[in-house]
């Protein structure tokens, strides 16, 4: 499996992150060495080997369905790029 | 007391009980102490310094203290990682995204160190979200390791990702520091400035208020100057958290009390897998110095085989970006840091993660995002946790006949900043002693073995068993008298 620009472009476009079409290249080529050296993976058996998603085996907890914070809007929207009346401003989302 | 001087390079330990004998005030050992940082500031530590916070925290510990109302670490001055979120400081992780974000809540592990006493000095420096080990991917710039190579003025790095705190504590400029460690970001820095650092057991500390980078494998844990300093930290930083859903519950032991006691009779595991890869002479002569100590101490020492070590690096590059690339979708420009403007939503996402971001974070996020896209997930992330799996299951047959584990920390001493930049991989290498524990939750502890022969320090790494950071602190304790580890950076800043 080799990564081309192509592939760079629509991962960076799922990723939400602009690339500039002249780094498109230089990536794929580092996306690739890493990729490549990643593959080594396939050489270990894992046939029937349970995956392991967290280091530690504990079942996690689960709390009382109550309200646990809130109230605090000014503090939340104090370091937002915009915030007017309680409300985040973000741009139009709905033409 | 008068001497300023004398009030840094304690021990927090003596620094503790220096204040408990009333020898001096925190306000005293805290301004002694903003003292150094200020001239220090060549070595790029620290990312933001809070002398006006730390006298005002320093005058509220002389006040409880003369209230009979001290805490295990009344008065002792401190480094804060810039990972772990402060109250109404702010905190960057090490990245332009965050901006100027001033959290309005505290890391539970920084609040665990204010309700004992701890005093801040300010926000260390480190590699941006914790993704690097020379600390050069900091939006800051890098810091430089107080170490440098007999006869060079060469710039090194500390190592990282915990760069600024591992320096920090190195120069003196604090008595201890908090730091985080994903894939040895708390234990390679250690190695490469002659400090002590441990990862504890995944779920010792919380990662509340931490700011995520891989949630399956980011802990935190101290840097400090003497295995007993990281002990007294750690226990400080540990503990059950609600607020954490993989935070351990239990209590914590005193692990100060297993430092001085004899390891003898303890099995250690030297894995033989270690030894691959063509590993520099002069690590292999301090391990093989390792193994000495260790049985001067009446420990018996066997090898071991944990055969899929060689796995753990390319399994990490899958499970950490993948993880980084969820966590890191929040900063999107909306609610806080950052914020590019453009013509639409997306482009405003997209532009605001393009400026926000460094090349490394856009590099783990680009591969995180590929290996968790259509079609590739079973090939790739669900392979990684197959193989972490059976790192995990080495682990556990190996400590099936012996109660720890020593090897190196890192494969080589610090290096030269920009010295290993070209290639990724090569960068990445850094952490192949290390990052096994990571994918296992096991707890591991750095601590100084010694000088190579340019001058620079080389640590050992212990590995333990799950809860069982106590043994590890106990044979860190003795291989740290045999080492008698002295040495300090000469100062050039």
């Amino acid at each position: 499996m080799t990564i081309d620009a192509a592939t760079v472009r629509k991962v960076a476009k799922l990723a939400h992150i602009r690339e500039s079409e002249d780094r498109l290249d230089s990536l794929a080529a580092e996306l690739n060495g890493i990729m490549q050296w990643i593959e080594q993976l396939n050489e270990v058996d894992t046939d029937g080997v349970e995956p392991m998603a967290s280091a530690v085996a504990l079942t996690l907890p689960l709390r009382e369905d109550v309200v646990s914070a809130g109230g605090d809007s000014a503090e939340i929207l104090a370091n937002a790029p915009g915030a007017r009346n309680g409300f985040f401003v973000v741009p139009k989302v709905v033409e | 007391m008068s001497d300023v001087s004398a009030l840094t390079g304690l021990t927090l330990k003596d620094a503790l009980a220096g204040l408990a004998e009333r020898r001096f005030s925190s306000e005293e050992i805290t301004r002694a102490h903003i003292g150094v940082v200020e001239a220090a500031r060549p070595l790029n530590a620290f990312v933001l310094e809070t002398p006006d916070l730390a006298l005002e925290m320093a005058r509220a510990s002389d006040a409880r203290r003369a209230s009979g109302d001290a805490g295990p670490l009344e008065g002792a001055p401190i480094g804060v990682k810039d990972l772990f979120c402060t109250k109404g400081v702010r905190s960057t992780a090490g990245s332009r995204i965050l901006g100027n974000f001033t959290p309005p809540y505290e890391s539970t592990v920084t609040a665990n160190l204010w309700r004992d006493g701890a005093v801040m000095l300010g926000k260390l420096n480190m590699d941006e979200f914790a993704m690097g080990s020379s600390n050069e991917t900091s939006a800051f710039g890098p810091v430089v390791n107080p170490w440098r190579a007999e006869g060079s003025n060469r710039d090194l790095t500390p190592g990282g990702s915990s760069g600024g705190s591992a320096a920090a504590v190195a120069a003196d400029l604090v008595l201890g520091a908090t730091a985080t460690d994903t894939g040895g970001s708390i234990r390679q820095p250690a190695s490469l400035t002659g400090t002590v650092g441990i990862k504890p057991t995944y779920g010792r500390c919380s990662r509340w208020g931490v700011v995520a980078f891989a949630s399956s494998l980011d802990q935190a844990g101290p840097i400090a100057r003497t295995v007993e300093d990281a002990a007294i930290l750690l226990r400080s930083m540990s503990g059950h958290d609600p607020k954490d859903s993989t935070s351990l519950p239990g209590d914590v032991p005193d692990f100060a009390a297993f430092v001085g006691r004899s390891p003898k009779g303890l099995r250690i595991g030297v894995p033989k897998e270690y030894r691959a890869n063509g590993m520099p002479p002069e690590i292999e002569a301090l391990w093989a110095q390792g193994v000495a100590w260790l049985k001067d101490a009446g420990c018996e020492v066997v090898e071991v085989s944990l055969p899929h070590t060689k796995y753990a690096l390319p399994a990490y590059y899958i499970i950490a970006p993948a993880e980084a690339s969820s966590n890191l979708a929040r900063y999107d420009g909306m609610r806080y840091g950052l914020r590019v403007d453009g013509s639409s939503l997306n482009e405003v996402y997209e532009e605001t993660r393009a400026a926000g971001f460094g090349d490394e974070v856009k590099r783990r996020i680009l591969i995180g995002t590929y290996v968790l896209s259509a079609g590739y997930y079973d090939a790739y992330y669900l392979k990684a946790q197959k193989v972490r799996r059976r790192i995990a299951d080495d682990f556990d047959a190996a400590f099936a006949g012996v109660d720890a584990l020593l090897t190196p920390t890192a494969p080589s001493a610090a290096f030269g900043l920009g010295e290993n930049n070209a290639d990724p991989v090569a960068m990445y290498l850094n952490d192949i002693f290390t990052v096994t524990v990571n994918l296992a939750g096991l707890p591991a502890l750095s601590l100084p073995g010694g000088l190579d022969s340019q001058g620079l320090p080389l640590g050992l790494q212990l590995i333990g068993r799950a809860l069982d950071e106590g043994t590890l602190f106990t044979i860190a304790g003795a291989l740290e008298k045999a080492a008698d580890f002295r040495a300090k950076p000469r100062r050039w800043w």
